[in-house]
């Protein structure tokens, strides 16, 4: 589905991520696991053609997209959830999701607003309240719905527990799950161990932009070495 | 009673205009941060198509009103072609080349409509059907001003419907708080941006042709309402369209009303206003601050280098040869090098204000031609000797810029620019319109130099000294703790005032530094033309001396030395041509697009590194922090 090879990116002149690969396949939910500054976010904006990518390969459903802008990746139906939430803090809940609103898409599930009610009870309540007055909890899964909107074929979620009451991780833990259930497969940045061992079923660890370690989740949890040198859990 | 209500319902007409102008440069802002500074072209372009277009589809009442809405889309064609071919290609450069290009544009619009409409001003043709007057608690009040007066809130409406009802106004509104994020939602960014872009040009448009009836299209009036409409935006607070409408109505107001108490005070209230709501309400009436996402970067700033010294020897032969200079040529040269010199003391003061400080300013001319004018006035009104009027100009021209900087540096940013702009606008109003003092148009004759000054060869010693020791003396605050300081300030205020910088005095202290150098230049160019007109104040000089620091490349501080060399060379080439401002236009734009980093940044660039010209990076660059990096 999602296929990364080689890739080097950078911030102006600063060399952030060295020969990263990575696949996610269908169905899949691949977690990236790396401290603050490893280079997780670094990765998804990579695929996503916000950042400088010099060398390497980014297919998605074995088309390459490396070079494109990120409009015309997220319309292939890669769907981007920033780290930093990133939602309109001056438009309502409801005008939040009509902007990530794409054309329903072949092989996926096509999500309307009531959709996203559902999913999100909080939000439906909140419908045209400001999305800058909502909690970060609710902005969380506003910025979820609002991928979500675009029908993506295939995810990329980044560090989607952070700074959150471990009530509401619970939630988008819920919230990941059916994602997973409609056969959308995710790609997860995370620091939160618990959280991603709950939902994930592979995974790669990321330090100072380079790849570590990649195996299975279980495999992980079991590898005392690599989580101590490379997690510090 | 009824005289004020009719003042009243004047100055809302009037506001309406204002109103269309403003809110599309806003529009145009909020989403793609640039700051058109063609508006102004724009607005009168509208007034020139509608004035063709009316005559062409005759009297009737449909036939103006239809022309006046196809004059507004072919501006909003104007500005499809400006987005397309030139803003395009600059959004992710430093802002400074987008105002220069856009300032490019405003030459070639200008001989344009020059070339197609000659120079009288057209006289607008009257609204049929509402020509007439009605009265008004018995005062009479044209009809088209109630038509004006509906037609602001009629846009301000549609605009609301625009940006709350359509999705495409949903992701404007979007695109203006984020829009790398829309652009990762899959909108296209690029289409939403012409799709801005033409609407807030059409706007401009709009205000230009309903404007008509009132009064005329004229080749002065794109710098005229293009200052009001800086006024009205910082006013009402940028991206604010509620905002816009409020300022114009304000503005317009304290104009009609003005002009009853005192008729030649109306730029003074106008001041005064800005001053108030500025001192209350930074961000203008209904504006929001700037959120940390929204900065508009300057770009990576290079650490400038005290000079190494292959630089030095370099210097010293040029400094020997401009000695020897008067031996060598004839007076023609001589009085086109005192020319560069003159300028390039003015391009330096400005460059200083830009690079170490990081203030880009839109009316630096209001201090050179403050500094022109503080020494005509003397020579003229009190007979003051020539040695003393120079000495006294810089700081005629340092008082000015107190007073301006005083506003000035509570904003930052495009706004400080814009403020700027305006103030510098205001300036030349008064310049150009107080003829019982400063003669208007017909300039201030007469200001020669003492005799023993007056001499070609011996003027152009005066000025080389004058101007090498100005340029001297900024190079050596670059280098004192001031300018350490205020190169913190620059690159990170928050920082900068948390080690115990007053920023805004700091800031001040820079801007008024810099208008005495300007000054300085201003007083030199006075004695060397023996004349000052208005035009050593106007916008088009303050982007001159843009223009040559552009050349030179903002990141060297002999670039603005370089850059006045070039733009003497080129603007005396291309005024040999009838429409010069055309090919410069084109030329400025060509540079900008080829050149991104100035020539002069460009031409050190590729020789720089062979003939180490700057102090060896490692000396200094292992004391200076890495740029933070995000991850």
């Amino acid at each position: 589905m999602l296929e990364i090879r080689g890739i080097h990116s950078y911030y102006g002149q600063a060399h952030i991520l060295t020969d990263v690969s990575l696949t996610l396949s269908k169905g899949e939910i691949v977690v990236l696991l790396g401290r603050n500054g490893a280079g997780k976010s670094t990765t998804i904006k990579s695929i996503m053609g916000m950042v400088r990518v010099t060398e390497g390969s980014i297919a998605y459903d074995g088309e390459e997209v490396l070079g494109e802008p990120a409009n015309r990746i997220a319309r292939r139906g890669l769907g981007y959830v920033p780290e930093e939430r990133r939602i309109f803090t001056r438009l309502s809940v409801q005008e939040n999701l009509d902007c990530g609103r794409q054309p329903a898409r072949e092989g996926t599930r096509n999500w309307t607003a009531d959709d996203m009610f559902d999913l999100f009870p909080n939000l439906a309540e909140a419908r045209h309240r400001p999305g800058g007055t909502l909690s970060g909890g609710e902005q969380q899964m506003l910025t979820i719905a609002r991928t979500l909107m675009g029908n993506p074929g295939c995810i990329l979620l980044d560090e989607p527990s952070e700074g959150l009451a471990p009530v509401v991780v619970e939630q988008i833990i819920k919230v990941v799950k059916e994602i997973k259930a409609q056969g959308i497969p995710v790609l997860l940045s995370e620091q939160n161990l618990y959280f991603a061992g709950l939902v994930s079923d592979r995974a790669y660890v990321i330090e100072t932009g380079h790849i570590r370690y990649e195996g299975s989740m279980r495999e992980l949890e079991e590898n005392d070495e690599v989580r101590q040198q490379y997690l510090a859990v | 009673m009824g005289v004020y209500l009719a003042q009243f319902l004047s100055g809302l007409a009037s506001a309406s205009a204002l109103f269309l102008a403003a809110s599309g440069l806003s529009i145009i802002f909020g989403v793609t941060r640039v700051v058109n500074f063609a508006h102004g072209s724009f607005y009168m372009l509208g007034a020139y198509f509608g004035y063709s277009l009316v005559r062409n589809l005759g009297g009737g009442a449909l036939g103006f009103w239809v022309a006046l809405l196809i004059a507004s889309i072919a501006v909003g064609l104007v500005g499809l072609l400006v987005e397309v071919i030139i803003l395009r290609r600059l959004y992710k450069a430093p802002e400074l080349f987008q105002l220069i290009a856009t300032f490019g544009v405003i030459l070639v619009i200008q001989d344009v409509v020059f070339w197609y409409w000659g120079a009288e001003n057209l006289l607008g043709p009257r609204a049929p059907g509402l020509s007439g007057i009605v009265r008004i608690f018995d005062v009479p009040m044209p009809v088209y001003d109630l038509a004006l007066i509906a037609i602001g809130p009629l846009v301000l409406l549609g605009l609301w419907l625009l940006f709350n009802r359509t999705r495409w106004g949903v992701l404007v509104r979007a695109a203006t708080e984020d829009r790398e994020m829309v652009g990762a939602l899959g909108v296209n960014q690029s289409l939403l941006f012409t799709g801005v872009f033409v609407l807030g040009s059409a706007l401009a448009g709009l205000g230009g042709a309903i404007q008509l009836p009132k009064g005329d299209a004229n080749l002065l009036m794109d710098f005229g309402i293009l200052a009001e409409v800086f006024v009205v935006t910082v006013v009402g607070g940028m991206g604010s369209i509620f905002g816009a409408f409020l300022a114009a109505v304000l503005i317009s107001e304290l104009n009609t009303f003005g002009i009853l108490v005192w008729p030649n005070g109306t730029l003074v209230l106008m001041f005064i206003l800005m001053a108030v709501i500025l001192i209350v309400r930074p961000t203008g009436l209904l504006g929001r601050p700037e959120t940390i996402g929204q900065k508009t970067e300057t770009g990576p700033v290079e650490v400038v280098l005290p000079a190494g010294p292959h630089y030095k020897i370099f210097v010293a032969v040029v400094i020997a040869l401009l000695a020897l200079l008067p031996l060598l040529v004839d007076d023609f040269i001589l009085v086109l090098v005192t020319d560069i010199l003159v300028l390039a003391l003015f391009a330096t003061s400005l460059h200083f204000l830009m690079s170490t400080g990081g203030l880009v300013s839109f009316g630096h001319a209001a201090f050179y031609g403050g500094g022109a004018y503080a020494a005509a006035l003397l020579v003229t009104y009190a007979a003051t000797p020539f040695e003393l009027a120079l000495l006294l100009a810089p700081f005629g021209a340092g008082l000015l810029a107190l007073v301006i900087g005083w506003f000035c540096v509570r904003l930052s940013g495009v706004y400080f620019a814009m403020l700027t702009l305006a103030f510098a606008q205001v300036a030349w109003s008064v310049v150009f319109q107080w003829s019982d003092v400063t003669n208007g148009d017909d300039g201030l004759l007469g200001i020669w130099p003492a005799a023993w000054a007056s001499g070609t060869a011996t003027y152009y010693y005066v000025a080389f000294v004058v101007a090498a020791a100005g340029i001297f003396l900024i190079r050596r605050v670059v280098f004192a703790p001031f300018g350490y300081g205020l190169r913190a300030t620059r690159d990170s205020s928050l920082r900068a005032a948390a080690i115990g910088i007053d920023i805004k005095r700091q800031q001040l202290a820079a801007f008024v530094f810099a208008g005495v150098m300007a000054g300085l230049a201003g007083g030199l160019f006075a004695f060397s033309k023996g004349s000052v007109f208005p035009d050593e104040m106007s916008i088009p000089r303050s982007f001159d001396a843009l223009l040559m620091v552009l050349l030179g490349g903002i990141e060297s501080l002999s670039g603005p030395v370089v850059g006045a060399a070039a733009f003497t060379w080129l603007h005396d080439e291309l005024i040999t041509f009838e429409y010069w401002r055309l090919l410069l236009g084109v030329v400025i734009v060509a540079l900008v697009l080829l050149f991104p980093q100035g020539l002069g940044g460009a031409a050190r660039h590729h020789v720089g590194r062979y003939l180490k010209l700057e102090a060896s990076p490692g000396d200094l660059r292992s004391a200076t922090p890495k740029r933070e990096q995000r991850a």
